[in-house]
């Protein structure tokens, strides 16, 4: 009697809702915490984060015109799905990093509270970050947050509560982004592109790229259509550094990588970077 | 031939002497027109969408909607054996079913006018003809007139002329009153009758309702048979929302002339659902008086395979398919 | 009016809504400590007003039935709730609401059969909102300390909760979501011609394996409510209702600790303008105080025009009411459904003869009343003056009293001329007016070129006797926190 031969998955870029490889035909080899061969991972190029860049401009105005409750439910029906899917996440986890089933476990169950949590700010943040300002004047003036747009994201090792940690404070408020997942873990980040794909996620407001950082984050970085920068996964200081410089020629906001305890609960600076504030007068007369 | 009701404003009607002195007298009466809150108007042409027509009611709508589709194709590679197919589809929608009615009018650029005349024949379909440099309007008067004149003569019923967008938007209102009213003269014929007027807004690139109020009384004002939304060359075409405003006007319009103007939604409307919203708008916006090919039509070309698909349910109980209508 | 050789009449078909989706049992019990038991206090019928066929039978909760919702509410507060982090508190109200949007057709039916209103109402507004309620303040579970009242706010413990039978699903809603968020535990008590959605919602608690006595809903009536409210170990009364009734529940707190919040009646001024957009104008005023028979605590039951534009928009109005559809309530077509009860039928005939009496002039849509059921056609007296009964006191039914303002001031005046301040619309194309109106006009919600919105992060409440307290947005979460040292 023979064994079972597993029909194996490839891992292609998760760009426009859709997972095209990369046109740059290249891959990179991703091994298990044993050394053992996992999978090809696709290599993103220039031109792919280009065309990720394109896809989240173009998803953008729809995006951020919805109303925030539906925003909130989306972001809760990732966590919905992802909940669904967690043996096939604790198991890429075990493999991957080498964590034992209940650090797994933790992980995934942080992952989806954490969706689930900032999916409740959508409709908030603008009653906590948003005024009615008592100016001296018969003027009515209020301030509220808008999204900024498009925001690059250089994730963090951690392949899956890092990843939802950078992604959804960045999307519930209503902007896209390009996520450059954690280069030596960056089939979980493909996974969780599939739960997105399935989670009425309009395609091209999370865009990820598997691949080197150091190749692709600075055309990121660089890019004068986007709109603020993530360099949370960027641990080189020094490429840090270049980063943020390339980033200084459209003035995109950037939030500086620092240490932090990704199991803790967040607070709200993941939202408020990448936050516009827009303050309206109108006159109040008769 | 024509059944068309006689009840229309004659040209320049005197009513709005005043009003259309000038420029200025014109803005300032267009301008004083109450203005439309886009989320209102919106949601109540959403609100009427929801009502569920069933059984009969539904039976019936269909057919009348049949009889007011205006059968369109206004391609540049339009051919006389496409018009000629079109046409013969016209008067005979269903060729399983004689008992399915005509429907009111084809439509066509006016060097296609002769041909479909001469399919139509006898058969009660009007022939419309799209004029005025049909879709853009970017011409000089002059070559616009004689676009009218030529499809008039070569016998077209109505004439579906487009307003200058241009010179609405820049605020020339007096210009496009008198454009409309210049075309309106060239639809005469010299027996003394005159082809009906039927005026394209193109609200898609008017983008306001109260541009769309506005030009909607201009246009009453100026003679128009009919007020039309769209060439169908442009998103958004015809909608819903723009189709209430354009009722509304037109109610006011017969309250305050004692005039009826008719409305034509074209372009986008792919349906039978669509279409039964409409009338259902019709119905409780301006009155069962519009609920007429004389007074409402659709400028639609595949709606009418999805309208009688759904007639073909209806009598049957069975859904149907694209296999048993014509293609044109 | 124009019309054709042949004028087609589009008679719209009967559209029933199917009754099939809803299982009504022929008798209820009350639902304590997370599951269903009998009451002892004396059973009664709810019945549906557009048929008055009799539904169900609903048990009364005497006091001995309040004492132990109570006491099972206050267990599970202490043993369960209060120990339980926000997320995980906020994961049960977002099931909740998951629960209710995915058997949303069964409740749309069910209030429509219960309470009279149309299902196009239920389906497209009641449910709805009633999920998005719950999704909204499932997401502050976690969130106090953002909401601007402390850095650790605390629950107040047990709350109970009486709701009117106008929107029974929702203001259940607008009651038990907040409170569940904000860590208290609640017994709440439906109205008693409307209690079905309430008691299929206990259902929705069970599904969503909500541990016992979080939610305990007690059926009865005014005596049952007063059981409720006086109960010592409640420590937080939320009443929706009439007035009269609020007052006697603010006396009877009074020198206790219970933090109450009222959400009572009202007499708003719907005001237009001769710069109006008119056709939307008529729309709102038409939503204003039609839209649930104009059962609406924060209706737009006074319509303020300016006098300029009076006779036009009330052409146009009256244009406007002759094509509302009253009927089946689960007929989709249905504009207008039947009122609640024969109580409420009866004092919308009297005070609608009171203004007859007064001299105000009467007009009604034309159409057949059923001969079952309790049906009152949409009605507007003008010639009303803010003398007239008819003008101050709350009729709560399809009457609207038409009354003439001529300058801005003098619509604030008119407007704010009454014990009630709960709601008011604004119809006017210029926005330094509108916004000048609404920062004078004294009403916890004002409306512009719109009304009878609703939303679950829009605050909600009243000024002077239309009560006190916000249900709704951040503010909501106030009245169910210690905000205090008290």
């Amino acid at each position: 009697m023979s064994t079972r031969l597993d029909v194996k998955k490839t891992y292609k870029l998760y760009i426009g809702g859709a997972f095209p490889r990369s046109e740059s035909g290249r891959s990179y080899v991703v091994n298990d915490a044993k050394g053992k061969f996992l999978a090809n991972a696709s290599q993103a190029s220039r031109k792919d984060a280009r065309d990720a860049v394109k896809a989240a401009r173009s998803a953008f105005g729809g995006w951020s015109a919805r109303t925030a409750y539906n925003r909130g439910q989306v972001v809760y029906r990732i966590a919905e799905v992802l909940e669904g899917r967690r043996d096939q996440f604790e198991a890429e986890l075990r493999s991957s990093e080498g964590v034992t089933a209940a650090r797994a476990r933790t992980y995934v169950d942080a992952a989806v509270d954490r969706l689930v949590w900032y999916a409740g700010w959508a409709d908030k943040i603008a009653q906590v970050t948003g005024s009615a300002n008592a100016v001296a004047g018969p003027y009515f003036n209020h301030s509220a947050p808008e999204p900024t747009g498009v925001v690059a994201i250089v994730a963090p090792a951690g392949p899956l509560l890092g990843l939802v940690s950078v992604v959804a404070p960045v999307i519930t408020t209503g902007n896209t982004c390009v996520v450059i997942a954690s280069e030596p873990h960056p089939l979980t980040a493909i996974t969780l592109g599939e739960v997105m794909a399935t989670s009425d996620l309009p395609g091209g407001v999370v865009n990820m790229l598997t691949g080197s950082v150091a190749e692709i984050a600075p055309w990121l970085a660089s890019h004068m259509d986007v709109n603020g920068l993530d360099l949370t996964g960027v641990t080189d200081p020094d490429l840090a550094r270049t980063l943020e410089e390339a980033a200084a020629d459209n003035l995109k906001r950037v939030r500086r990588a620092g240490a932090e305890d990704l199991l803790a609960v967040p607070g709200l600076d993941r939202m408020t970077t990448f936050l516009e504030t827009k303050t309206v007068w109108h006159p109040m007369g008769i | 031939m024509t059944t068309l009701k006689a009840t229309a404003p004659s040209p320049g009607s005197t009513t709005f002497t005043q009003e259309t002195s000038s420029d200025a007298a014109l803005r300032r009466f267009l301008h004083g027109l109450p203005g439309v809150d886009q989320v209102g108007a919106e949601q109540r042409a959403a609100s009427l969408g929801t009502r569920s027509i069933k059984t009969d009611s539904k039976r019936r709508a269909i057919d009348l909607a049949i009889r007011m589709v205006d059968l369109t194709t206004l391609e540049g590679m339009d051919t006389p054996g496409k018009v000629r197919a079109l046409a013969a589809k016209a008067m005979r929608p269903d060729p399983a079913d004689p008992t399915c009615p005509a429907t009111a009018a084809v439509c066509v650029y006016p060097d296609m006018v002769a041909v479909a005349k001469e399919t139509l024949g006898s058969s009660g379909v009007h022939v419309a003809s799209v004029a005025t440099a049909f879709p853009s309007g970017r011409a000089a008067l002059d070559i616009k007139l004689a676009d009218v004149r030529d499809a008039v003569e070569a016998g077209a019923d109505e004439i579906d002329m487009v307003i200058d967008r241009g010179a609405f938007l820049a605020g020339h209102y007096l210009e496009v009153f008198e454009e409309i009213v210049a075309v309106r003269e060239a639809c005469a014929r010299p027996d003394g009758s005159a082809a009906h007027l039927k005026v394209i807004f193109e609200t898609g690139e008017l983008q306001t309702y109260d541009n769309v109020r506005r030009v909607s009384w201009l246009a009453m004002m100026a003679g128009a048979h009919f007020i039309k939304t769209s060439t169908g060359k442009v998103q958004p075409a015809a909608t819903l929302p723009v189709t209430l405003v354009m009722l509304e006007a037109v109610r006011d319009f017969l309250e305050t002339t004692g005039q009826q103007v008719g409305v034509k939604p074209a372009g986008g409307i792919r349906s039978s659902k669509d279409a039964i919203k409409y009338l259902v708008m019709v119905n409780e916006v301006a009155g069962p008086g519009w609920l007429d090919p004389d007074w409402f039509r659709f400028g639609a070309s595949t709606l009418l395979n999805d309208l009688l698909m759904q007639r073909t349910k209806m009598t049957t109980g069975r859904y149907s398919g694209p296999d048993y209508f014509t293609l044109d | 009016m124009a019309s054709s050789d042949s004028a087609f009449e589009f008679e719209y078909s009967p559209a029933p809504e199917a009754r099939s989706v809803v299982d009504i049992k022929p008798s209820y019990g009350l639902f304590v400590n997370g599951e269903f038991v009998d009451g002892h206090g004396h059973s009664f019928k709810t019945i549906s007003p557009s048929t008055e066929e009799v539904l169900a039978e609903i048990a009364e909760a005497d006091d001995a039935d309040v004492d132990a919702a109570v006491k099972a509410a206050r267990r599970a507060y202490t043993r369960v709730w209060s120990k339980m982090s926000g997320a995980e508190r906020g994961k049960y109200l977002f099931r909740i609401a998951r629960i209710l949007q995915e058997r949303a057709r069964e409740f749309a039916v069910l209030e429509s059969i219960d309470n009279g209103k149309p299902i196009r109402e239920s389906r497209d507004v009641d449910v709805p909102l009633a999920a998005a309620h719950f999704f909204y303040y499932a997401g502050w579970a976690d969130k106090l300390q953002y909401a601007g009242l402390g850095s650790d706010p605390q629950p107040l413990g047990v709350a109970g909760q009486v709701i009117p039978w106008n929107f029974p699903l929702l203001m259940l809603a607008w009651k038990i979501a907040p409170a569940l968020a904000c860590g208290n535990t609640v017994v709440l008590k439906p109205a008693e011609t409307t209690p079905l959605t309430a008691l299929l919602f206990a259902e929705v608690c069970q599904q969503a394996d909500l541990p016992p006595g979080v939610v305990n809903i007690l059926t009865g009536a005014g005596e049952t409510g007063r059981a409720l409210v006086s109960h010592p170990d409640v420590d937080k009364v939320a009443f929706t209702g009439s007035t009269d009734v609020g007052r006697a529940i603010a006396k009877s707190v009074a020198g206790s600790h219970k933090k109450v919040t009222l959400e009572l009646g009202g007499k708003a001024a719907n005001i237009v303008f001769d710069d109006a957009p008119v056709d939307q104008a008529v729309e709102g005023i038409v939503n204003g105080i039609f839209f649930n028979q104009g059962h609406v605590c924060c209706a737009g039951s006074r319509l303020l025009v300016q006098e300029s534009v009076a006779e036009d928009v009330l052409d146009r109005l009256k244009r406007r009411m002759s094509t509302l559809r009253m009927g089946d309530p689960l007929d989709k077509n249905t504009d207008i459904g039947a009122i609640n009860s024969g109580e409420q039928l009866k004092r919308i005939r009297e005070l609608s003869e009171v203004g007859d009496a007064e001299g105000a002039e009467r007009w009604e849509v034309a159409c057949d009343l059923p001969t079952k059921g309790y049906w009152f056609p949409p009605t507007i007296f003008t010639g009303v003056t803010q003398a007239h009964r008819i003008a101050r006191e709350e009729i709560f039914g399809p009457v609207l009293s038409v009354i003439t303002f001529r300058t801005p001031k003098e619509a604030v005046e008119k407007a704010n001329n009454t014990p009630y301040g709960l709601s008011a619309g604004i119809w006017s194309d210029k926005g330094s007016r509108i916004l000048w109106m609404a920062s004078q006009l004294r009403a916890g919600v004002v409306w512009s070129n719109t009304f009878n919105r609703f939303d679950p992060a829009s605050p909600f409440g009243g000024y002077k006797e239309s009560g006190y307290g916000r249900e709704g947005g951040r503010h909501g979460l106030e009245g169910y926190l210690k905000v205090s040292g008290l």
